[in-house]
Formats: structure tokens, sequence, C-alpha cells
């Protein structure tokens, strides 16, 4: 994890699959909804919160009426890294996971989000068990894998947990670093594809638009990606505590090593001025100032150069302190005691640690940055926690709008009943009372609408509002039993 | 000009919440209220200050009261146009309740109206009055920034990075604030203490006259001026100015209120009570 956690992570394949099982649903609907004009017009408070779920739902509705969130997929958690990188999906394997699933009949839709530490699908599903058997059954075609192999790191979700798994992935309280900025990024990516190739579904849709601003009030409202994770990371905050601006500091790099590099790097992305390399050997040193387009120093000029430098960086492998104090205590002075950040990764130590007693001095060892990425971790775990309680009430309040959608089909299905069974009366009555006019006809007609109406009328209402604020689910169920809904 | 003095004080005090609420909680929004809620305060001080003004038809610097009255107004004023330029945001918590508590004391104290003398009654005097104000309100806030800095560069060299640490910014920002505001402070000080002795000059024949204010505000002139010689020759920044500026602070506290409480001399009416 040394140095950048987010740095690593740029090198995943992002991957979306999405699949919209049923393309020509949407197609369908229009005409459903002309079959039943009136249906879609008498439920005006439906038409206010989700106009076009009014009008697409019946059709779905009357075939297969339960849709449930399913999510199933593995991390590095439950995942050891060498299976990971056999089941990660490569983009163009995405696309050939996206026409599989297409042709799935337990999926509806689906999104596939595929990086280095994990891989979710993500499915509104007709039937969850049959997803979750057939997505497993895809993983092992596409990755020429036994289904045995991997099935024990898979974790699935369903309903409010498979939600909240998703909110909590992108908000980065999922991530082996938490608070990671990428994985929103990558998710983003995997949304605006399956915008590309229009087959997002109303459920997905929904969910990844909650999920975004659900990740972005995590992180606006805690303070889960603050501090810094890494070394070197941790080294640039530090410096930004000594000097404010790191813009036009001079840099000293002493040796050379993974950990230093990286550092001067994030230095340079920070706009740092000229930049000294000193090394033993010098042809090293002259590589390395070239790659950093700066200029190698000899090692005995590291005296002189420290009345320059702002920021020294010291990585070499020497025995004994490459900086004394008292060379130090010398140069304060020629710089006018303008402040001096050391930063001392090598092990054992280049820079004395007297240095840090010295005015307008400051050192940092690498156990000093690590004892600092440490706090800073905690402050992280601490705030996530805070964000675990901003997931928890939008888990909530994506659960009441699934739960309407699930209301109005029920409601339109419970309408069509009273309709079909008003209207095969009236014509049975009217057709044994001839005498009367066409008039009387039209007044029956209209009396039993508005029966059904008046009828209708509370248990509409219940099922709508927060009459059953505990299990509305439960309610629904009742009440599709009662009235016998799912016989078509 | 009572009313007035109270909406002062509770502006003051609303935004001395202000600040310490976003010392504590860190949101932008109780920094930016402080700020505006002192600036408020400040505006209701102004009118305050010109009424007593255009009342008296001098400026308000005869007791005690009205020392502090003005003290506080130039401490309001000095922080924030310091706050506008620099916005070192947790400087807010250590001068709204400065400015407080000297408008608190003030209005404690007891205001009969001084019996006008001609003698005090001229531009030199209210100029010199009004510089040396305003310098030893940036000298208060130097102060300030001076322990923070202080505040900041223990936790830094001490690896501790507690609350403060959070909170606190840069060093250099902290640095540069705190000398500016000695540099202004200086100047302002300087001109006061020149108009002081032209003053004294037409008042009483002669500049300098071994009056003890005099002395210590030469002590304390003399201090800022090895501070800011150090700085410009020697390169003394960072802590060594910081703990200076808090040195220059007690002196020039001493000059203000402890000279004319305990010792003797021209100036001791202004501070009558």
């Amino acid at each position: 994890m040394g140095n950048s956690p987010v740095g690593k992570m740029v090198c995943c394949p992002l991957s979306v699959v999405r699949c919209n099982k049923q393309p020509t649903t949407d197609d369908r609907q229009p005409a459903t909804g002309n079959r039943q004009p009136a249906t879609g017009n008498r439920q005006p408070a439906t038409g206010n919160r989700q106009p076009t779920t009014g009008n697409r739902q019946p059709a779905t509705g009357n075939r297969q009426l339960t849709t449930d969130i399913v999510l199933l997929g593995f991390n590095h958690k439950t995942a050891p890294v060498e299976l990971r990188e056999c089941l990660a999906f490569s983009q163009d394997e995405i696309a050939a996971a996206l026409e599989a699933f297409q042709k799935d009949p337990a999926v509806r839709e689906s999104v596939l989000i595929s990086t280095c530490n994990r891989v979710e699908i993500l499915m509104a599903a007709n039937d969850r068990l049959n997803a979750a058997t057939s997505a497993k059954k895809h993983i092992s075609e596409f990755k020429n894998i036994q289904v045995d192999q991997f099935e024990d790191t898979l974790y699935i979700h369903e309903g409010d947990a498979a939600v909240r798994h998703i909110f909590r992935v992108a908000s980065s309280l999922d991530s082996m670093v938490v608070g990671e900025p990428q994985i929103l990024g990558q998710l983003k990516e995997a949304y605006r594809t399956a915008i590309l190739k229009k087959t997002s579904g109303v459920i997905l849709n929904r969910l990844l638009h909650k999920t975004f601003s659900v990740a972005k009030r995590v992180r606006t409202e805690t303070g889960i990606g603050d501090r810094a994770v890494s070394v070197s990371f941790a080294a640039i905050e530090l410096g930004r505590k000594i000097f404010g601006v790191l813009e036009g500091k001079k840099v000293l790099l002493v040796g050379a090593g993974e950990m230093a590099e990286l550092a001067v790097e994030h230095l340079i992305r920070n706009r740092v001025g000229e930049i000294f390399v000193a090394n033993r050997t010098f042809e090293r040193g002259v590589e390395l100032a070239r790659k950093f387009s700066g200029k190698a120093i000899r090692f005995e000029e590291i005296t002189d150069c420290l009345q320059q430098a702002d920021i020294v960086i010291s990585s070499t492998g020497s025995p004994n302190f490459v900086i004394t104090r008292k060379q130090v205590k010398g140069s304060m002075r020629g710089r006018k005691n303008r402040p001096v950040f050391f930063i001392d990764i090598a092990v054992p130590r280049d820079i004395d640690p007297d240095i840090n007693r010295l005015s307008n001095a400051y050192v940092y060892d690498i156990d000093d940055l690590k004892g600092v990425i440490e706090e800073n971790i905690d402050d992280r775990n601490r705030e996530a926690l805070k964000g675990e309680r901003i997931i928890d009430e939008a888990v909530i309040s994506f659960r009441r709008w699934y739960d309407s959608l699930n209301v109005v089909p029920t409601i339109v299905a419970l309408r069509k009943k009273m309709d079909d069974i008003a209207e095969a009366e009236i014509r049975k009555t009217l057709n044994s009372l001839n005498h009367l006019s066409e008039d009387d006809g039209q007044a029956i007609r209209r009396m039993t609408e508005a029966m059904i109406n008046k009828i209708l009328h509370d248990p509409t209402l219940f099922l709508k509002n927060n009459g059953c604020l505990k299990d509305r689910s439960a309610y629904l169920d009742i009440t599709r039993k009662l009235f016998k809904l799912d016989e078509f | 000009m009572e009313v007035l003095i109270i909406i002062t004080i509770l502006f003051y005090m609303l935004s001395t919440a202000g600040y310490i609420a976003y010392l504590f909680l860190q949101k932008d929004y109780l920094n930016r209220s402080g700020y505006y809620l002192l600036a408020a305060g400040f505006f209701c001080h102004s009118a305050a200050l010109i009424y007593g003004f255009v009342r008296s038809g001098h400026l308000p610097v005869y007791t005690l009261h009205e020392t502090l009255f003005m003290a506080g107004w130039t401490i309001a004023g000095v922080f924030l146009v310091f706050q506008y330029k620099f916005n070192v945001k947790v400087l807010g918590a250590y001068a709204a309740p400065l400015a407080t508590i000297v408008m608190l004391i003030s209005s404690q104290l007891p205001r009969e109206p001084a019996q006008a003398k001609n003698i005090f009654n001229s531009f030199w005097v209210s100029f010199h009055v009004i510089v040396i104000f305003i310098g030893e309100a940036a000298f208060a806030l130097a102060c300030g920034v001076g322990l923070l800095y202080l505040i900041q560069e223990y936790s830094i060299k001490n690896k501790s990075h507690g609350f403060f640490f959070r909170r606190l910014p840069s060093l250099e920002l902290l640095d540069a604030t705190g000398y500016t505001c000695i540099i202004s402070g200086f100047t302002m000080l300087t001109l006061g203490l020149i108009t002081g002795f032209l003053y004294a000059k037409l008042a009483w024949g002669r500049f300098w006259s071994w009056d003890p204010k005099e002395v210590w505000s030469g002590i304390t002139w003399l201090l800022y001026a090895a501070l800011l010689h150090g700085r410009f020759a020697l390169g003394w920044r960072g802590r060594k100015a910081a703990i200076m500026s808090a040195i220059g602070f007690a002196a020039l506290l001493f000059t203000f209120l402890g000279v004319n409480l305990f010792l003797k001399g021209h100036h001791g009416e202004f501070t009558r009570w």
C-alpha cells in the first residue's frame, strides 16, 4: 500500500456490462397504454410521482410482477489477487458479456463493474435465484473457470443489502484504502457506457443516480478522503503545513529509491521550483536529474545546496548520517532562516534527528511519516462511520421509491380487475333490459364507475401513502392475493 | 448611544460564538458568519463613535471607558482588514473575543463626560491618538498570530498532529501575516510618536520630557524596531519573531494601561475612572 493507493488503481480496466433483458418491453408499453387509456388517466397521484412508471408498468406487471435488485461479486477481502486477476473483465469481454446477459430470461437489467480490486455484477432480476446462478455461469464461461473454483469467494446481496453494498462501494467505504477517490469515477464511467448503449432500465438508472449522489454526500459531508494515507502524500501534506504553497520551492533529492522518487513526482505535480539531485555515483544522479528535468550535483556539493533547497528528501543506503546538524546550522544563516523541511525515508537514517531542534528546520523520518499515516487512517475510519449513517438514510429513501414502483402495478391491476368485472356485468344487465334508453345506459355506467372509484379510493391511498409504514411489500402481497391479481 | 453600544457588543459576542464554533466544527459558513457579524458590529461601533464625536466635538478618549471603547473599535477594524487580506481562518477566535472583552470592560466602567479641554482639541492630537490606536490593534493581532505560530510550530516539531495542527494554517502564512501586522503597527506607532513629539513641542515647548508614558513608548518602539531590524538583517523569522511579537505586545500593554494605572504622567487622565 506504501506509496500511492490511488496511483496503483489506475491500471485497472474498467468495465461495465449493461444488458436490457427485454429490449422490446419499452416499445410494447405504449400499446398497452392505448388499450387502457382510462386506467392511465385515472391515477393522478401515480402520474405525479413517476409519470413514466405509471404507464410502463402494466405490461410487465401482468407477466412478472416482482423485480429484485441482486448484486453478486467479489472483492479484495473475499478473493485473493490471483483469482481477481483471472476474473477481471476487459472492455471487450464486457461487450460479449452484455450480449450473453441479454439472452438470459432471468435478468432484466444489469451493470458490471470490474476493477483490479473487485468485480460487481448489479442486476435487476425477475427471478433472483436464477439470476445469481446464471451470472455465475456467465463468469465461468467467459473466464474458462469452473464455478466451484470461485464460488466461495462470491457474495450475493439482495434488495436493501444490494443497494447498501453499491452505495458503500461508490462511497469508498468498501475500498482497500477507505476513502480513495477513484472508485466513484470508475463507477461513473461504467454507467456512462451504459447510457451510451441505451440499455439502462428504470431501476438501475435510478439506483445509480442515487448511488452517485450518496457518494458525493459522503465525500463532502465527512472527512473520509481528507487526509493522506501514503508516505509520499503525507510528506506533501506536511510540506503544505510548513510552506503553505509548494509552488516555487526548491527540492533536493539525495540518493534514490521508489518512495523518494514518488514523493518528488508529487512535488512536481505541486509545481515546485528547481530540483537538485545528489547521488554517490554522479552518473546515476544525472540520469535521475534528467527524469525530473532537474540538476545533478555532486555529493560534496550538498552543503552548498542546503542554502537553497527548501525541501530535502533523502533516501540513501549510507550507514551514517548524510546530512549533519553542523551542516544545516551553517546553512541557516545563508538562507536567512527560511524554513527547511527534511524528509528522511532511509533506514538507517540519513538525516541527523538533532536538526529538528534547530529553529526553522523540520525533520520527519519514515517512522514519523508512518505515524502520521496511521493517525490519518484512524481518522478516515472514524469519518467512515458518519458515512455509514448517510448510507443508512439513503437505503431507506431508495427503498421507499422502490416500493412505490411496485405499488403502481398493483393498483393498476386492481383497478383493471374492477373495470373488467363492471364492464362484463353492465353488458349482461343492459342486454336483459332492452327498454332502457341510451342515456339510461350511460347513467348506469357512470354510476358504476363512481362506485368503483369510491370503493378503491381508500385502499389505493393506503397502499400509496405511508399507511403501511413498516412493510409495504407485505400489504402489496396480501392485496394481490386477496384480489387474485396474479392469475394472468 | 446606549442602544448602539449594546447592539455592538451583541454582534461581537455572536461573532465570537461563530468563530469559536468554527474552531471546533470547521464549517465554512461559521467562519463567514463570524466575519459578517463582526463587520456588522464594527458598523454599529463606528456609528456610536461618530455619534459621540459629533455630540462632544472631540475624540472620545478622555476616560478609561472611552479609551477602551476606541481600542475595541480599532481592534475590530484592523482585524477586518487583515482578515480580508490574509484569511487566517482561526484568527477570528482570537480577535473577536478580544474585541468583545475590551468592549465589555469598557461598558462596565463609569462614563461621566469629560470636561473638554482646549489643549487636546487639535488635529494633531486626534491624528496622534488614532494612528497610535491602529498601531496597537495591529500589534495585538501580531501577538495573536505569533501565538498561533508557536502552537503550530510546536505541533509540527513534536509530531503531535492534534486539534490545532489540523485547524491552523501553514507556518509561512502565519509568519507572513504576523510580519505584515508588525510592519503596519510599527509604521503607525512611529507616525503616532512623531505627531506626539510635535504636539508636545507645541503644548509644552519641548519634544521629550521624560514622562513615563514617553519613556515606555520609546522602549516599545525600540523593541519592535529591534524585531524588524533582526528580520531584515539577521533573518529572524518564525519562532523568534513570534516570541518577540508577544514580548513586544506585553510591553505595549504596559505602556498603554500599566503606565497610566501605576505611574504618573501627563497621559494619566486618559484612563481616569
